[in-house]
């Protein structure tokens, strides 16, 4: 039984029609829209595909073009993804690429402000758009025949938004009213922030996706529109195409739409400040009236898949699964069922980013616990797994696990465009993706171990640890 | 066995053009020992999904055991028959299957997915959860521990205050009103005696639905369903529900908490799923509240002023009673104006209902996008068991664009009048709201 929910790491911009699907056969609200916060969060972790055939292209203008046949159902999930994320903002304007993402729905020199989205609505689509670190990326449902229509709207947005000063302004307050959702009104997520603030000494992973407040109050209408400019170019994005569809026949119309957009600026380069080695363990504290228990969150600075030595990223992969992914993982066993000074511990990988990765940890104290003993217990697991090693049955097990979690996520179609579309943003191949289920399958307890000895060190890591404090306005209800 | 050939059909208004998309079969398979179960064969992707559940939740609940349910479905894959809770958790990841639990207020549910070439040791292992779990003391010292620093979490949660908040001041004491975890004192003074009563109450053949999606076919499910399900009673006793009546009489509830934004639900006295005019209300509703970007809410607070992420709202419909619920959070400061705007929006609706266009393009998004409800194993299983659990018949999903392409703008006018009353509205908020217009009677928080 799981009750931790995982680490968000994508900021979704318009929750948009998500009760609908849940609601009409009568079920209630908060728990449906909490419910796929939870499914949303959780497609951030890293799976790739197994048995799928991709087609991949690539237009005269140096736009990928990703086809996955997917026939099951009369529907196609159309992507375009631009390589830029929050970590590619510039110093100050943290919250650019998410707040220009908004802006992308407020229209271009023929549509109105809203009209794609009313478009889409009207054709029986739904229509989305999210950013994370390293990739922007806007998504349309839709019955299969309307897919070129959305592909028509898609290559114009993508060339042709305008920036109207009136909607801009009141799309920041949106924005505003997100980062109070997601973040201020949740003292979980503030720790997090500062988390990963501390955990990067240079990198710009260190700052929020949403960006800090009193950056994104400042943002300005030219920041969106040179930041637009500067990356939303073709050659700097892919169009990814899953659904009831032939790819001959999608590639002609990616030429048709997607391939008449012109390059106006040369292929932005990603030269980002890199982390250096991280020598000291980095540690962040905070007690907040509206903490009801305690918990303590973790992070270790890893090779992300692009520096990582070959194999290594898989062989994380299966760490992250053996220490803590599910009731019967290392920690969980220790520390819950056998020690009992947690009441829910859970870990897992990031490998895939452009830059460096993350092996994270989360922990609930028991009830009872003192937050400090857990911590220490923790500290104390890792050390017996570094000195004892796991067995080979454990590491056979997360094996397993990994590979079946490709074949799971093939039920979904939103899935799967989505690992083909992140792995272009991270700068990975087709071929890389495909063979991640057979690396996996290769790697052993011995590399398992010594991967942990050499990566959860301490001095690669930043601990943070949230702790409740007394509320001086009391918690009082008024009728 | 009963066969049945459903078309999901898109209609596509803007060309008046009707698609027929794509045909999938929804069979009723009966298996040898009596159990019915809806399934839809399809082998492109080696696996199988299985929803299913019993009639009974936490509505089953005993005033002095809240969280009774909520506690079982954190149990049953925590040991069973002859395997304790860590060699079934492990049982479980060899087998790379997943099986969980959950109780909502009138059913008890559980979703089983498996690689089909594990389905008959999968399949076995759910016979166990389902017939012979153990409630072991130290496992359920373990749940127990978990589900209690939920309880503790959602206490200072904005949105569960909220909607806790909501529930009680419209619904009393009605079962409804309960929330799932339950309290602490029941939950922490729960023995496996009283997870061995509910699991008896509600575990038993004649309360059970379920659906089937994937690389199976009817033959091969029939003997499963048999060997999961069948030793299970066949009769249980009947759930019974108290009628449901929410207050006429709008009020305003602040719970004070320091944070940026006040977290607000909403509701109404709203209708039970076999209302005749449901579909009706749910088409209204989609103009109102529920259509993302769009909706007349959406449009009003978000789009043009700015005041928030999002707004919705949506129909909370049982078997007893229903509300119309929504939610909305915004900056402190801006809570009057807020709602002011929601109140406006909801004495027009009232007064005059969705327009003509608006009907049509709600009709146009709500059957167009029906096949998206589709497009996965897993989303159809739970269409399927939606739609026996709300009794709408095998054939529903053939009918159903047909019921919504039927809304009249008459019958919208009409239901938006009946439904909609701003003189109703109860809300909650949590946080320092500025700006809130109390009556008489009402205190500021």
């Amino acid at each position: 039984m799981h009750l931790m929910a995982l680490s968000c790491q994508l900021e979704f911009a318009l929750l948009k029609s998500v009760m609908s699907n849940l609601l009409e056969n009568g079920r209630s609200v908060s728990a449906a829209l909490f419910a796929l916060m939870l499914a949303m969060t959780a497609s951030a972790m890293p799976v790739r595909a197994l048995d799928v055939d991709v087609s991949e292209y690539t237009l005269e203008n140096g736009m990928k073009v990703f086809v996955i046949p997917d026939h099951r159902a009369p529907v196609v999930t159309h992507m375009v993804w631009v390589r830029v994320g929050s970590a590619d903002e510039e110093l100050g304007k943290s919250g650019i690429a998410h707040y220009l993402e908004h802006l992308l729905f407020k229209g271009t020199e023929k549509l109105k402000p809203g009209e794609f989205s009313k478009i889409i609505r009207l054709n029986g689509g739904e229509d989305n758009a999210f950013t994370s670190y390293d990739f922007t990326a806007y998504f349309e449902r839709i019955a299969t025949d309307r897919l070129e229509l959305v592909m028509d709207l898609g290559a114009d947005r993508f060339a042709n938004t305008v920036f109207d000063d009136k909607d801009i302004k009141t799309e920041l307050e949106v924005v505003k009213e997100e980062r109070r959702s997601r973040t201020d009104n949740n003292p979980a997520a503030l720790l997090r922030e500062q988390l990963s603030a501390a955990a990067y000494t240079a990198h710009t992973y260190g700052r929020p996706v949403i960006g800090w407040m009193s950056e994104v109050e400042a943002l300005a209408a030219a920041d969106a529109q040179a930041f637009y400019r500067k990356y939303y170019t073709p050659s700097n994005a892919a169009l990814v195409v899953a659904g009831d569809v032939d790819p001959e026949k999608v590639l002609k119309l990616a030429e048709k739409y997607y391939g008449k957009l012109e390059n106006t600026v040369p292929t932005p380069k990603r030269e980002r400040t890199q982390e250096p080695t991280p020598i000291a363990a980095k540690r962040v504290e905070m007690s907040d009236p509206r903490v009801a228990s305690p918990s303590i969150a973790r992070k270790y600075l890893v090779p992300g898949v692009n520096q990582a030595p070959p194999g290594v990223s898989e062989t994380l992969d299966v760490l992250g699964q053996v220490l803590g992914s599910g009731s019967s993982s290392y920690l969980y066993e220790e520390l819950v069922i056998r020690q009992k000074v947690a009441s829910q511990v859970s870990s897992w990988h990031n490998g895939d980013t452009l830059d460096g990765g993350e092996i994270s940890i989360s922990l609930a104290p028991a009830p009872g616990v003192d937050v400090t003993a857990a911590e220490e217990a923790l500290d104390a697991a890792l050390h017996k797994l570094f000195k004892d090693g796991v067995s080979e049955d454990r590491v056979a097990r997360a094996r397993n696990q990994l590979v079946a979690s490709n074949v799971y996520a093939i039920d979904s179609q939103f899935r799967l465009a989505y690992i083909f579309g992140a792995a272009f943003a991270i700068g990975r191949s087709v071929e890389d993706t495909l063979g991640w289920t057979s690396r996996v399958k290769q790697v052993t307890a011995q590399q398992v171990n010594e991967a942990a000895r050499e990566y959860l060190k301490l001095r690669s890591s930043a601990t943070g640890v949230l702790v409740p404090a007394p509320s001086k306005a009391a918690n009082a209800t008024s009728n | 066995m009963k066969f049945l050939k459903l078309t999901i059909v898109t209609l596509l208004v803007g060309l008046l053009q009707v698609v027929q998309a794509q045909a999938f079969e929804i069979r009723e398979v009966e298996s040898p020992g009596g159990l019915k179960a809806w399934l839809v064969s399809d082998k492109t992707v080696p696996l199988i999904t299985m929803r299913f559940s019993f009639r009974g939740g936490t509505i089953n609940d005993p005033e002095n055991a809240s969280g009774r349910s909520y506690f079982l479905s954190g149990m049953l894959d925590e040991g069973a028959g002859d395997l304790k809770s860590q060699e079934f958790q492990q049982r479980m990841s060899e087998l790379a299957m997943r099986m969980s639990f959950d109780a909502d207020r009138e059913h008890f549910g559980g979703s089983f997915q498996t690689l089909s070439e594990n389905k008959d040791a999968a399949f076995d292992l759910l016979r166990l959860a389902v017939t012979e779990p153990r409630f072991d003391a130290e496992p359920m010292d373990k749940v127990r521990g978990q589900i209690l620093l939920g309880i503790k979490g959602d206490e200072e949660n904005p949105g569960r205050i909220a909607s806790k908040e909501l529930l009680k001041t419209m619904l009393g004491d009605h079962p409804y009103a309960r929330v799932p975890k339950g309290d602490a004192d029941s939950v922490s003074s729960m023995k496996p005696s009283d997870l061995k009563d509910a699991w008896s109450a509600m575990f038993v053949r004649n309360h059970l639905q379920i659906a089937v999606v994937g690389d199976i076919t009817a033959e091969e499910l029939g003997p499963l369903l048999d060997k999961v399900f069948g030793a299970l009673p066949a009769q249980g006793k009947k759930v019974s529900i108290p009628d449901l009546k929410a207050p006429e009489k709008g009020s305003i509830t602040i719970v004070e908490r320091k944070i940026p934004q006040s977290v607000m639900s909403f509701a109404m006295p709203g209708l039970v799923r076999s209302d005749p005019d449901f579909v009706t209300a749910y088409v209204m509703n989609f103009v109102l509240g529920d259509g993302g970007f769009g909706s007349r809410l959406m449009e009003e607070v978000r789009e043009k002023r700015g005041l928030t992420y999002g707004i919705y709202t949506g129909l909370a419909s049982w078997t007893n009673g229903g509300l119309l619920i929504g939610s909305v959070s915004t900056q402190n400061a801006k809570a009057g104006e807020t709602l002011d705007v929601l109140r406006a929006e909801l004495v027009k609706m009232a007064e005059k209902g969705p327009t003509e266009e608006e009907l049509e393009q709600a009709k146009t998004y709500l059957t167009g996008s029906y096949a998206l409800r589709f497009d996965s194993g897993s989303k159809i299983a739970g269409q399927l068991l939606g739609i026996q659990q709300d009794n709408l018949g095998i054939d529903y999903v053939i009918k159903r664009n047909d019921l919504i392409k039927a809304v009249t703008v008459e019958d919208a006018k009409r239901v938006a009048k009946r439904l909609i009353d701003p003189e109703a509205l109860t809300i909650s908020i949590v946080g320092r709201p500025e700006g809130i217009p109390l009556k008489t009677g009402e205190a500021p928080g």
